[in-house]
């Protein structure tokens, strides 16, 4: 008899280390321009400044509830969401900072959103967890844990029931593929054929349980569970931003072309703990693992590296990079800062599009309770 | 007037929204080649073809999730759920998801979903299959929910509700399907939030929603014929948005009221009904508010306990003749 908690387990696995200058070389990415190129860094500097300078107005006492930073991962976003077109459509889970930026949301309306203000994207009413922006076909920003996986597998099934050559990206974590829902979205994604490309961004930890502890998988790693959907799957490392877009091209590729979903899995890493209320390395992790991925890991610093060795810019360049994100940063903070809280009465705004359209209202009676 | 079934008004209300909106379509378990568990979809197939009617997995969260996706981008998703009972397991969506987008996106996104399907008791398939969640989903804004009550009502309302911009759950029941009632071809349409009086009365007010609309015209019967009470039936048909309006003209008129739902009695739906009759028609009442509620217990599934648990004409008639 073997106990079954005594059964070895596969562990998260880590990539072979990444080789940006051969992998810049691969069909999704030899013809970026070197404005492109230089985009890329950008869009993944400003992310990881806004975040930093988020932790600190946190830790300032100006934003409430819960900050879960995106620090370490920026090169998913920013390499995933280069690839969309007109009819792509994103959707994520609570960690939703960078996408949010990377869809080309300002600085100012996701800070303000962090301190509640009127001014932020959604008006103050989601917070830190719940961006929107569907004039930029981004669907959120969702709390809840796998809770947008169906939605996913819905905007892909818009898609194509009006006809219309597109995918949608669905981001989870690595916690959410012990979820139902997601289970349930991906029988429904292959058994209807429906565009949708999840990605799972594998950082290792569901809150403070490792991938080991929480979730049973192939040596091969999570993605592998796509073949009992028969789905199509791929693990990607997600230090390059070149895998990234090689492998999620193919994935979109797939979804748009042939209407097939695919099941894909970025390892990455987060410096910060789930949450900043989060207790972090005390608990759940060593010093020297964040201390590695930091060092030898980090998307944007190989990334810096790979644009200084291809001469693209030069130090002072990147420097100048570095700082305007600082500066845009901090400006939105102060927007932020000086930006009104939503009035009492926008509280029972936006709860029912027809009492915000009152001209178009036919319901009759009462539909808020408030005496 | 010709003269169909509660069925028959569903799926004709269906039928009609079909050819109306290329964006509507049915999806749910059973509901396409089999003809649905209830038969509310049969021939839908046929007539409008697996794009526009959908069998679905067993997957309540995966499939309405994905419902309330598509209908982020415009599709006008009409789910059938075999019983409002399956509805738990897909509570995060319907009542997190549905409910909140568009609130927490600042009001960027609505979501035109319709979930519909019976909620009821009394039928013999215990606790799990016997829920009436009304009381729930009023308890969540950015969600209406109607009971209809008739067939006239049930082609009304989920017209209305597939037309609606806003999530709309209708519900349904097993026990009223074949229910017979008289139905306008036309394309009229019932709004919700509009309470209707089912039997007009002077003595006291039946208040009431879903199939306990029916008991309480049987119990009105009683108290005319027996007793020479006039009761007035006032059945909500909407219970968010709620017409407030009916409900506190009618005690206001009769000045006693007797409260019947099929939710069991702790936060049910004629909890707040009471304590709006109380708060805004107190100086009219001549008797406490009395209420007739499902016995407070897990539905039982033993038949004839099962129809003691449920609302009845004669509690009803007691609980009157208390207060008359």
């Amino acid at each position: 008899m073997t106990n079954a908690t005594e059964t070895k387990k596969a562990k998260r696995q880590k990539p072979a280390k990444a080789n940006l200058a051969k992998e810049a070389k691969s069909q999704a990415n030899k013809d970026l321009s070197d404005e492109q190129l230089v985009g890329f860094y950008r869009e993944m500097v400003r992310i990881r400044r806004f975040e930093e300078r988020s932790l600190r107005a946190y830790q300032q006492g100006k934003i409430a509830g819960f900050l879960h930073l995106y620090i370490g991962q920026e090169s998913i976003a920013v390499g995933c969401i280069s690839l969309m077109q007109e009819n792509d459509h994103v959707i994520t889970a609570y960690r939703d900072h960078g996408h949010a930026l990377a869809v080309g949301m300002s600085m100012d309306e996701c800070m303000a959103e962090l301190f509640g203000k009127a001014t932020g994207c959604s008006k103050g009413k989601g917070g830190s967890m719940h961006y929107f922006d569907p004039a930029r076909n981004y669907w959120g920003g969702h709390g809840i844990v796998a809770g947008q996986t169906p939605l996913g597998a819905g905007l892909a099934y818009g898609l194509k029931y009006q006809g219309k050559k597109g995918c949608a990206l669905c981001f989870l974590g690595d916690g959410a593929i012990n979820q139902g829902a997601f289970h349930e979205s991906l029988n429904l994604a292959s058994l209807w054929d429906l565009p949708v490309v999840y990605i799972i961004e594998n950082n290792g930890y569901s809150m403070g349980t490792s991938q080991e502890r929480s979730s049973v998988h192939p040596e091969i790693g999570l993605a592998a569970r796509a073949d009992g959907y028969n789905m199509n799957w791929a693990k990607i490392n997600g230090e390059s931003l070149f895998d990234i877009r090689e492998g999620v091209k193919n994935a979109m590729d797939l979804a748009r072309n042939e209407c097939k979903p695919s099941l894909l899995e970025i390892h990455t890493y987060r410096y910060q703990g789930h949450s900043i209320a989060d207790a972090n390395h005390k608990k759940y992790r060593t010093k020297e693992e964040i201390d590695d991925y930091r060092k030898n890991h980090d998307p944007i610093t190989l990334y810096r590296d790979f644009i200084l060795k291809s001469k693209l810019l030069d130090e002072d360049q990147v420097k100048q990079i570095d700082q305007d994100a600082k500066a845009e940063a901090e400006k939105s903070a102060q927007f932020a800062e000086e930006s009104p809280f939503p009035e009492e009465g926008d509280i029972v705004k936006d709860v029912y599009w027809e009492e915000d359209n009152p001209d178009q209202k036919v319901s009759e009676g009462r539909i808020f309770f408030n005496d | 007037m010709p003269e169909i079934t509660y069925r028959q008004a569903l799926k004709d209300a269906m039928i009609d929204e079909l050819k109306r909106d290329e964006n509507v379509v049915i999806i749910g378990e059973e509901v396409a080649q089999y003809n649905g568990a209830y038969k509310v979809t049969e021939g839908l197939l046929k007539e409008f073809g697996p794009k526009r009617i959908v069998d679905a997995p067993i997957s309540e969260a995966g499939f309405i999730g994905m419902g309330i996706g598509a209908s982020m981008l415009g599709i006008r998703p009409v789910m059938e759920l075999m019983f409002w009972s399956f509805a738990y397991v897909a509570w995060d969506q319907i009542i997190n998801n549905a409910a909140s987008v568009r609130y927490m996106s600042g009001g960027q996104i609505n979501v035109p979903i319709v979930i519909r399907g019976p909620a009821n008791g009394g039928t013999g398939v215990g606790a799990t299959h016997s829920h009436t969640p009304e009381n729930f989903i009023a308890n969540t804004p950015g969600l209406k929910v109607v009971c209809p009550a008739s067939p006239y009502d049930a082609k009304g309302l989920l017209k209305t509700a597939i037309r609606d911009n806003d999530p709309v759950y209708v519900m349904e029941s097993t026990i009223m399907y074949n229910d017979v009632g008289e139905v306008p071809d036309d394309d009229y349409l019932v709004p919700l939030g509009k309470a209707d009086i089912k039997r007009e009365g002077t003595d006291l007010s039946l208040i009431a929603h879903g199939p306990s609309v029916l008991v309480c015209l049987e119990a009105a019967e009683i108290l005319k014929s027996e007793h020479d009470i006039d009761a007035e039936v006032v059945d909500l048909r909407s219970i968010r948005p709620l017409d407030e309006e009916t409900i506190v003209n009618s005690v206001k008129k009769t000045n006693r009221a007797v409260l019947v739902e099929e939710n069991k009695p702790f936060c049910g739906v004629d909890a707040q009904i009471a304590y709006l009759i109380q708060n805004q028609a107190f100086d009219y009442l001549d008797a406490p508010v009395q209420r007739v509620s499902a016995i407070d217990a897990p539905a039982i599934y033993s038949p004839p306990l099962e129809k003691i648990q449920l609302p009845k004409a004669d509690v009803v008639v007691k609980k009157a003749l208390e207060i008359c």
